[in-house]
C-alpha cells in the first residue's frame, strides 16, 4: 500500500487538498480553500528525578472552507483519501448553506498575491531524531537537582511540533510548510505551612521557538536547576510584596505575557468587530480612532512581525496563503494597526496582515498573533533599576487576568525584589500588579535595549470555539512603569 | 459491519500486535463527531463540522512505558503505532510508580446516547440559532450551538473491555444593549431538550435589566451566585483540591474528615446520571461511579486514578484523565446539592446589600492551597439592598478564596435547582444551583 502522507510525495497531498476543494466548489461554493497536514507532537515531562510522562501523537487530515453569498462552511476529515477529501468539500459547502439561512453582511476577501510557494523553519538539530533516552536524562537530571536542593516538587518538560502543511485554493494557492517548533522549562515549587511558592525556567510556561532542539539545549537547564530551587525556598520566608502605588520594573519574561494579554488580543480585528463578543470578548478599541489614539508612552512601538527567525509566532505563510510579513501595530505610542485575516480586513477596510492560522486540520482559520512585540528601546536593567529611588521589580509570570474588553489587568509573578535608592534589595513574594492598559502602558518611561530583547514564546493561547491552542511570540525587554498599583491579595 | 464492530476491530487489532511485541497495552478507541454553529452580530459567522478516529496505545514492558496516538487506522498505520511506542516505552526509564493495567470490572453502563442528537445536521442547529436571535427582540446576539457525540471502546491485556456511547447538545449566547450583556447556557444529552426561544428571551432580559451600570465602590459584599459562577468555583475545587494527587503532595486544601465547609454544602461527582455527557469509564479504563467529596460541609474523599490509587493503598475512583500522569486525577462531573432557596432572583431577595452576579470571567489561580483566584464579573451584575435590585453595576474585579468562601458558616441560601453547564476544557458537566454567600472581596471596577 502506498502511504499517501510520505516526505516524498508532496504532489499526492496537493491532490487530496485540490479534491477537497473541487468538491466545495462543485456544490456551489464561490470560494474554497483546502489545508492537508500532517502533524507530529512529542512532549515528556518529569517530576522529582523521575520520567513520568512521554506523549506522542500523530494525525493526518484535511480541513476545507467553503464561502457562499457572504456565509462560510468549513468541514474536517481524517486520514483522507480523494474521495472523502472531495466529500469533505461538499459538506463544507452544505455547512455554508445553513449559514446562510442566518446571513450576515456582505462578504469579500482583500485583495492578496496569490502564490504558489514553499517554506520551512530553520531546525538545526531535529527533535524528533534527539534519542528519547537523552531527553530522559535531561528532564530527570535536572528534576533531580532540585529536589536534592530542597524542594519537595520539581518538574521539567518539552514539547515538539513537527508540523507539514500544503494549502490549495480556488484562486490558485498551492503552497507546501514544514514547521518544527520545539522548547522545555522546569519548575521548583516550595510548599510551606499555609501556601506554596514555585520559581520557573526560563518561564511559567517554558520557552518556545519555531527551531530544532538547538531551542533546547541553549536554555541550559542544568545550569539553572539550583538557582531556582533556592529561590523557591527563600520565597516560603520572604515578606509580602507591599501594597500601594510605586514604580515597576518588568523582567522581559512577564512583560510579555503583558504584551499578550493587553495589546496583542485587544488588536485582534475579529475581537473588535465582535466576532469573539460571547467567548473570547470584545475590545476597547474603536476602529474609528486606528492612527489617532494614544495606546502608550512614546518608547512603545509593538509590531506583529511573522518574519523573525526562530521566534514562535514565525512562519512563511498563512493559513489562507498570505505570505509572512511585519506589521506596525502601535508606532511611537500611537495605535496604528490591527491583526486580521482577509474577510476581516475587508470588512474593516485595512490591508490584509496575513495573520489567520488553525490549529490542527481539523480547525478552522481564524485571527491570531503572531510575533506581537515591543521594539528595543535605549535603556538596560541595571540603568532602570539604578533611576528609581522607591520601586519594585517583578519577573516570572505566576498568574495572569485581564477583562473581556482587554483593558483591565491583574498579574502575579513568582517573585519580585525592593529597589530602594537605585539598588535591588530584599526578595518579596506573592508580588501582583493591576492596572488600566493605556494608562500603564502610557506610564513606560525607560525600555530594554537590544542586548536584553527576547524572542518569548508562548505555545498555550486559547481562543476559538471549538478551542484552538495557539503559538504566538512576543518579543520583550526590561521596562519601568511609574505609579503603579501593586499588592493586590484577597 | 457496524461502527461499534469496527471500533473493537481496531481495539484487538492493536492489543494483538502490542501482545506479539512481548508488551502489556491497553487501547482507547474513540469516534468523535462534533458539529459548532457558532454566530455574532446576529448571523452565522463561523461554522464547522469534524469527524475523527482516535487510537490512543499505552505499552508497558517490565516497567517501561509509553504511550501515543494516531489518527490513521490502515493496518500498516497500526502496525507502526505499537512499534513506535514499544521503542519508546524500551528508551525511557523503569516507572516504580507504574500501577499496572485495569482488570475486568463491567462499567454501570454504556452512558448516555441520543441517536436523533449524534446526526443532528447544520440545518437543524442554524434553526436553534434563529430561534435565539428572533426571541432576543432586536438586541444583537452572539454565541453557539453545538452538538457532539463520541463512540468509544477500551480494551487491554488485562481483559478489561468496556464501550462507551455519549452524546452532548450546547447553546450558549449572549444578548447585547450597548451597555450591558445578558447570557444563557445550557447543556443536555438532547438538542430538543434546548430551546434557542427560551435562552434568547432569558439572555435578552438580562441583558436589559443589566443596561446602563454604575460604579461601586470596591469592598467585601455578600452575594449571590448564579450557576455559571457556581461552577467556575467547584472547577477550582476540584482541579487544585480534590486531586488525590495534590493532596499528597501538600499543595491542596482538602483535610478528609473536617468541617471545612458550610453545612449547605453537598457536593458529590457523577459520571452516570441522567444529565452526563461523560464516558462511564475514564482514561485507565476504570468503570466511573457516583463519589461523594462533600457532605453536610465534611470533606469526604478525594479522588483516585490507578497511580494515586497504589500510591495510597486504595483503589481507583475511576477519575482518570488523558494526561493525569502529570496532572493527577480530576473530578469532572460535579453535582452541587439542591437547597430551598428557589431562584437567583428568590435568593437575592434575601440579600440585605451585596451583588447579584451572572457570570465570572477569566479567573486564575494565585495560590493553589488557599485557592485564592482572581477574576472579574462578566454578563450581569447588579446592587441588591434590602432584598430589592437597586441598580445594575459595572464588572467588578474580585480576589477572593474560593474555599474561605463556602466555609463554614458563609452560605445563606442554595438554589432550589440544578442547572447544567459544561466544562470548555475537561469536556465533563456539571450540575450546580445558585448560591447565597456571606462574603466576596471585590478589588477594584473593571473600568478602571
Amino acid at each position: 500500500m502506498v502511504c499517501r502522507w510520505p516526505k516524498c510525495k508532496v504532489v499526492g497531498v496537493f491532490d487530496l487538498a485540490t479534491a477537497a476543494v473541487e468538491g466545495a466548489l462543485i456544490a456551489g461554493a464561490r470560494y474554497a480553500d483546502a489545508r492537508a497536514m500532517q502533524s507530529r507532537y512529542e512532549s515528556m515531562s518529569a517530576r522529582n528525578g523521575d520520567v513520568e510522562d512521554l506523549v506522542q501523537r500523530e494525525s493526518v487530515g484535511v480541513g476545507v472552507r467553503a464561502l457562499i453569498g457572504s456565509s462560510w462552511g468549513f468541514a474536517a476529515v481524517p486520514d483522507p483519501s480523494p474521495t472523502s477529501a472531495r466529500q469533505a468539500g461538499r459538506t463544507a459547502a452544505a455547512i455554508a448553506r445553513a449559514s446562510a439561512t442566518v446571513p450576515g453582511p456582505a462578504v469579500d476577501l482583500a485583495d492578496v498575491t496569490v502564490g504558489q510557494g514553499s517554506w520551512a523553519s530553520e531546525c538545526l538539530e531535529d527533535p524528533l531524531a534527539v534519542p528519547l533516552g537523552e531527553k530522559a536524562d535531561l528532564l530527570a537530571g535536572v528534576t533531580a537537582t532540585i529536589r536534592a536542593a530542597g524542594v519537595p516538587l520539581a518538574e521539567a518538560s518539552y514539547q515538539i511540533w513537527d508540523t507539514r502543511k500544503w494549502l490549495v485554493s480556488s484562486e490558485g494557492h498551492r503552497i507546501d510548510q514544514h514547521i518544527r517548533e520545539c522548547g522545555a522549562g522546569m519548575g521548583a515549587t516550595a510548599i510551606g505551612d499555609r501556601e506554596t511558592q514555585r520559581r520557573s525556567y526560563p518561564a511559567a510556561r517554558g520557552q518556545y521557538g519555531t527551531r530544532g532542539w538547538e531551542q533546547v539545549r541553549e536554555l541550559d537547564l542544568p545550569g539553572n536547576a539550583g538557582r531556582i530551587a533556592e529561590e523557591a525556598i527563600a520565597l516560603l520566608t520572604a515578606p509580602d510584596c507591599p501594597a500601594g502605588e510605586t514604580d515597576l520594573i518588568l523582567g522581559s519574561e512577564q512583560l510579555a505575557l503583558q504584551i499578550h494579554e493587553s495589546v496583542g488580543h485587544a488588536v485582534e480585528l475579529d475581537r473588535i468587530l465582535g466576532w469573539e463578543a460571547a467567548f473570547a470578548g470584545t475590545s476597547w478599541l474603536d476602529l474609528g480612532k486606528l492612527g489617532l489614539l494614544r495606546f502608550g508612552s512614546e518608547l512603545m512601538t509593538i509590531t506583529a512581525d511573522a518574519t523573525l527567525p526562530g521566534a514562535l509566532g514565525s512562519f512563511g505563510f498563512d493559513d489562507e496563503g498570505t505570505p509572512a510579513r511585519s506589521v506596525d501595530i502601535v508606532r511611537d505610542g500611537i495605535w496604528t494597526g490591527v491583526l486580521s485575516g482577509r474577510d476581516s480586513a475587508a470588512i474593516a477596510g485595512v490591508p490584509c496582515g496575513g495573520m489567520m492560522r488553525a490549529d490542527g486540520y481539523a480547525r478552522l482559520p481564524m485571527v491570531r498573533m503572531t510575533n506581537v512585540g515591543l521594539l528595543p528601546g535605549p535603556h538596560s536593567l541595571d540603568e532602570m533599576i539604578a533611576a528609581t529611588d522607591d520601586g519594585v521589580f517583578m519577573e516570572t509570570n505566576r498568574s495572569w487576568s485581564i477583562d473581556d474588553r482587554r483593558l483591565n489587568f491583574q498579574f502575579g509573578t513568582e517573585i519580585g525584589w525592593e529597589i530602594k535608592n537605585g539598588k535591588r534589595g530584599r526578595m518579596l513574594r506573592n508580588p501582583t500588579y493591576t492596572g488600566i492598559s493605556p494608562k500603564f502602558w502610557g506610564s513606560m518611561d525607560m525600555l530594554g535595549g537590544r542586548p536584553e530583547w527576547t524572542f518569548w514564546g508562548t505555545p498555550n493561547c486559547g481562543k476559538g470555539q471549538p478551542g484552538q491552542v495557539g503559538h504566538t511570540g512576543h518579543p520583550s525587554a526590561p521596562a519601568r512603569f511609574r505609579n503603579v498599583r501593586i499588592g493586590v491579595r484577597g | 459491519m457496524t461502527a461499534a464492530v469496527r471500533l473493537d476491530g481496531i481495539a484487538e487489532q492493536v492489543l494483538e500486535l502490542a501482545v506479539g511485541a512481548g508488551a502489556e497495552a491497553d487501547v482507547h478507541v474513540i469516534a468523535h463527531s462534533e458539529g459548532l454553529t457558532r454566530f455574532a452580530s446576529s448571523f452565522v459567522h463561523q461554522n464547522v463540522a469534524e469527524e475523527d478516529l482516535r487510537v490512543r496505545l499505552r505499552v508497558a514492558t517490565d516497567g517501561h512505558w509509553a504511550t501515543a496516538t494516531t489518527n490513521r487506522v490502515d493496518p500498516a498505520a497500526l502496525a507502526r503505532l505499537v512499534d513506535t511506542t514499544v521503542a519508546a516505552a524500551r528508551h525511557r526509564p523503569v516507572d516504580p510508580a507504574f500501577p499496572g493495567l485495569a482488570g475486568p470490572a463491567p462499567a454501570a453502563g454504556t452512558g448516555n446516547w441520543d441517536p436523533a442528537t449524534a446526526v443532528t445536521t447544520p440545518d437543524q442547529r442554524a434553526a436553534v440559532v434563529r430561534e435565539f436571535i428572533a426571541a432576543a427582540g432586536g438586541l444583537q446576539t452572539a454565541g453557539f450551538v453545538s452538538t457532539s457525540s463520541e463512540r468509544a471502546v477500551y480494551a487491554n491485556t488485562a481483559g478489561q473491555r468496556l464501550t462507551g456511547n455519549s452524546t452532548g447538545a450546547t447553546i450558549d449566547g449572549i444578548a447585547r444593549t450597548g451597555s450591558s450583556d445578558g447570557v444563557f447556557r445550557l447543556t443536555a444529552v438532547r438538542l430538543s431538550e434546548l430551546s434557542g426561544a427560551e435562552a434568547g428571551a432569558a439572555a435578552a432580559t438580562a441583558a436589559q435589566d443589566a443596561a446602563g451600570p454604575g460604579d461601586l465602590e470596591p469592598g467585601d459584599y455578600e452575594v449571590v451566585l448564579e450557576p455559571s459562577c457556581v461552577m467556575n468555583v467547584l472547577q477550582f475545587l476540584g482541579m487544585y483540591g480534590f486531586s488525590a494527587r495534590a493532596v499528597a503532595e501538600g499543595r491542596s486544601f482538602v483535610r478528609l474528615g473536617e468541617a471545612q465547609f458550610d453545612p449547605a454544602i453537598n457536593l458529590w461527582d457523577d459520571p452516570n446520571d441522567e444529565q452526563s455527557t461523560s464516558l462511564p469509564y475514564d482514561a485507565d479504563g476504570t468503570p466511573r461511579h457516583r463519589l461523594d467529596l462533600i457532605t453536610d460541609g465534611v470533606t469526604s474523599a478525594v479522588v483516585h486514578d490507578r497511580r494515586t490509587a497504589a500510591a495510597a493503598g486504595t483503589a481507583s475512583t475511576g477519575h482518570a484523565v488523558l494526561g493525569s500522569e502529570q496532572w493527577g486525577p480530576i473530578p469532572v462531573n460535579l453535582r452541587l446539592g439542591t437547597g430551598s432557596g428557589g431562584t437567583a432572583a428568590d435568593l437575592a431577595g434575601q440579600i440585605e446589600r451585596g451583588l447579584w452576579i451572572s457570570d465570572f470571567w477569566y479567573t486564575r489561580i494565585l495560590d493553589p492551597r488557599t485557592t485564592v483566584v482572581t477574576g472579574l464579573t462578566r454578563n450581569g451584575v447588579w446592587l441588591v439592598e434590602d432584598g430589592k435590585v437597586v441598580r445594575p453595576v459595572r464588572n467588578l474585579r474580585f480576589t477572593q478564596s474560593f474555599v474561605d468562601a463556602l466555609g463554614p458558616g458563609t452560605v445563606r441560601g442554595v438554589g432550589s435547582a440544578g442547572h447544567s453547564n459544561s466544562d470548555r476544557w475537561t469536556g465533563g458537566t456539571y450540575v450546580v444551583p445558585s448560591l447565597h454567600l456571606a462574603s466576596w472581596h471585590f478589588t477594584g471596577g473593571a473600568g478602571g
